[in-house]
């Protein structure tokens, strides 16, 4: 149709409707833009950088920038992949991601993408920051070691489920990290529950159902038979 | 038990050959030989010189993560802690009894697990030694000379090894550091292709694991004098056993017989261990000493492992392996049944053994059923014992109401056969290296001892023969006085060539 807005990805014309963002307008059409705080059912945060491309030349956040018809829109380029396997490799430094013994592994958004963008090491100095487990809930596990600070435990807490559980706080590499809403500091103090949206939306083995580690085994997880560009209209937990 | 040139009288008059690594096991192993003038030993000890801290780093960690995370000990024989683990923690959980889908995946698991490290053991770690003799030639000694050599062998362990790992991966998930174990059960059972796939060579694994006992029987006929006298010594010793005194590998009772045969306990419940058995601590290695607490520190040491299975049961309960044990028993009179290097022939009749079961299990249709998980009464505390290839393996755990683990005891099978170890190393180097020079050759010796145990300790030296081994002579007051070191490429310097000022 003459009047269908479109722009170029990566050399393909990809429809998109006034207002949606690259990353919506490229899910919609089926094709992989690399990504972590990115989610379709909440407003992009913009933080994890991964999912950037280079529009008309100029780099810029794709789960934010709105789709313009004619632009030309660089993604799965070699440049841009570099820097993005470079990005996720200080995420890996940065927490404590130790995929062999972590229940996520297979269904990890993280794990996922590094494999994508054949991340072969961590290349950098790990960080192994400070980060105490909160077991104290009877239903749900926090392992903080593995955040990425998407922060989409944040959005979906207060924007679904009404009860603003979680905060992002501190200062620093070292300091910044989720904190909980409670006196205590507990997730057993505050009256978050293991049927809240919140409970289900960590990209990685941050926010975990007690007593399920390992129940699905080897060769059924998520990404065990597709890798995640081939899951782009997949649903997303 | 002596303890026989454990400490020498005046150390400080000796000088000191070290082996250093002999390889990793739980951390790197070393063994030190102090001698005097005259060559002649006086002192030898195998040291476990790494702490690894499994123990402590899995506290804070929620429980259903532990069979996973502890398997990570071991690249040879993850299963047994895998099982073990999962063990402990069915108890934590209350589960006394698991689905038959669940137990008999467990077990296919588990023997899978047995026929492939033993496969490994010998074929490819041992049978250099074996073949080509103690002293032979180190460019040859390795798996390598034993494919050129002898194809046939090199191939039917190559194989049978692979069909053990085929078990694991269908059992497990992956063929090292799989997930199918999981506290109160299993993650899966077999599907209609899996099965089909395993039974479609099932019977060639059965018949060249009676080769396989065969080749060591041979081997025995042919050097009987050095075979039943290399670091041969009496030892009580331990294993899990069936109700009825069966061999059983998975499950049982704790069964344990003094240096004369005599029974200490018989179908001992596990879940107390401490109360027979306790764990001393000696200053220069990093492995506990466990003994038998009814006869103390000095005198209760014991051995665990294929010798001390199949010579403490009262059968095996599959028929071709019970022949061979039968056999075994009465083999000069029953001498090689006492032998160092019986651990090698018995390690073969439990691979028969092994082969043997997972016949009998593919047979069984529980193994593709769908009932994979039982719950009970969470209890504080689970023990999980199990007969891992090299032996009893205890894995303990207290878990909090949070779920996280807050205490763990792991006692492996290296860790009970570690006096028997040092104890095996001592009388090698008696008979062996006591007032003579010493070669790579029969340094080698103390290895062959080591390795009779636990390829833990050898993997490195006999995969491919790159294990890196310094062996230095140092005078009573610490200067080197004589080196060789051997690297990936074999032997590059020599006894006599001497080392350049640094």
């Amino acid at each position: 149709m003459s009047n269908e807005l479109t722009f170029q990805l990566d050399g393909e014309d990809i429809s998109f409707t006034p207002g949606q963002t690259i990353m919506q307008a490229a899910k919609a059409a089926g094709v992989y833009i690399p990504h972590l705080c990115w989610h379709p059912d909440f407003p992009a945060h913009g933080s994890c950088k991964l999912c950037t491309v280079k529009v008309n030349g100029r780099f810029g956040s794709s789960c934010t920038m709105e789709a313009q018809a004619g632009m030309s829109v660089e993604n799965r380029t070699a440049e841009l992949d570099d820097k993005r396997r470079t990005l996720l490799q200080m995420f890996f430094v940065e927490g404590n991601h130790f995929c062999p013994s972590c229940e996520k592994s297979g269904n990890c958004t993280l794990q996922a993408t590094a494999y994508e963008l054949k991340m072969m090491s961590p290349h950098f100095d790990m960080f192994y920051p400070d980060r105490p487990v909160d077991a104290s809930h009877p239903d749900i596990l926090l392992d903080f070691n593995r955040c990425i600070m998407c922060s989409l435990c944040v959005t979906a807490s207060r924007e679904v489920d009404g009860k603003n559980v979680f905060a992002m706080g501190g200062r620093g590499i070292l300091g910044r990290r989720i904190h909980i809403n409670s006196e205590s500091g507990k997730l057993a103090d505050t009256d978050f529950a293991v049927t809240d949206r919140a409970a289900s939306i960590c990209p990685v083995g941050v926010i975990l159902v007690k007593r399920k580690g390992f129940a699905v085994p080897i060769g059924e997880r998520q990404y065990d038979k597709t890798p995640i560009n081939e899951q782009v209209k997949e649903p997303t937990a | 038990m002596t303890f026989e040139l454990e400490t020498a009288k005046s150390p400080e008059t000796l000088r000191r050959v070290a082996i250093d690594p002999v390889s990793r096991v739980e951390g790197h192993g070393k063994v030190t030989i102090l001698l005097d003038d005259n060559n002649k030993v006086h002192q030898v000890r195998l040291h476990i010189v790494e702490f690894r801290g499994f123990e402590k780093f899995i506290q804070g960690r929620p429980y259903w993560e532990v069979p996973v995370m502890v398997q990570r000990l071991c690249g040879i024989c993850p299963v047994s802690h895998h099982l073990a683990a999962s063990k402990a923690l069915d108890m934590m959980l209350g589960v006394k009894q698991l689905t038959p889908t669940a137990e008999k995946m467990r077990r296919l698991m588990h023997y899978g697990q047995m026929l492939q490290s033993h496969a490994l053991h010998f074929f490819h770690l041992s049978s250099p030694d074996l073949l080509f003799g103690f002293g032979s030639d180190v460019a040859t000694r390795n798996i390598v000379g034993v494919v050129a050599a002898h194809p046939e062998v090199a191939k039917k362990g190559v194989l049978l090894r692979k069909y053990g790992q085929e078990v694991i991966r269908m059992t497990a998930g992956k063929r090292v550091h799989g997930t199918g174990s999981i506290p109160g059960g299993v993650n899966k059972s077999l599907s209609t292709e899996e099965r089909a796939e395993l039974l479609k060579d099932i019977y060639q694994m059965v018949a060249w694991s009676r080769d396989a006992v065969g080749i060591i029987r041979g081997l025995f006929e042919q050097n009987l004098t050095q075979y039943n006298a290399f670091g041969r010594f009496r030892s009580a010793g331990m294993c899990l056993i069936r109700a009825d005194g069966a061999m059983d590998l998975y499950h049982g009772g704790l069964r344990a017989r003094d240096i004369d045969g005599k029974p200490l306990f018989d179908h001992f419940d596990y879940s107390r261990y401490w109360d027979v058995i306790g764990e001393d601590v000696k200053p220069w290695s990093y492995m506990k000493f466990p003994f038998f607490k009814s006869l103390g520190t000095e005198d209760g040491s014991y051995r665990v492992g294929p010798l001390s299975r199949v010579t403490m049961c009262d059968h095996i309960p599959t028929p071709l392996a019970d022949k061979e044990r039968e056999a075994f028993l009465a083999f000069d009179g029953g001498s090689a049944a006492g032998a160092t290097l019986g651990y090698h022939w018995a390690r073969m009749i439990e691979m028969l053994h092994s082969v043997e079961s997972i016949k009998d299990l593919l047979h069984d249709d529980d193994i593709t059923g769908h009932d994979l998980m039982a719950t009970g009464e969470r209890q504080e505390r689970g023990v999980g014992v199990i007969e891992a290839p090299r032996g009893t393996l205890i894995h303990h755990y207290r878990v909090d109401e949070n779920d996280q683990v807050i205490r763990a005891n792991l006692i492996v099978s290296t860790t009970h056969n570690n006096q028997a170890m040092n104890t095996a190393v001592r009388e090698v180097a008696k008979q062996y290296l006591d007032g003579v020079e010493i070669t790579e050759g029969l340094l080698n010796h103390v290895e062959i001892a080591i390795r009779a145990f636990d390829p833990c300790l050898s993997c490195a030296t006999h995969a491919l023969g790159q294990m890196p081994l310094e062996i230095a002579i140092v005078g009573a007051d610490g200067t080197v006085l004589d080196e060789a070191t051997r690297d990936h490429r074999g032997l590059t310097r020599e006894f006599g060539e001497v080392r350049e000022p640094s």
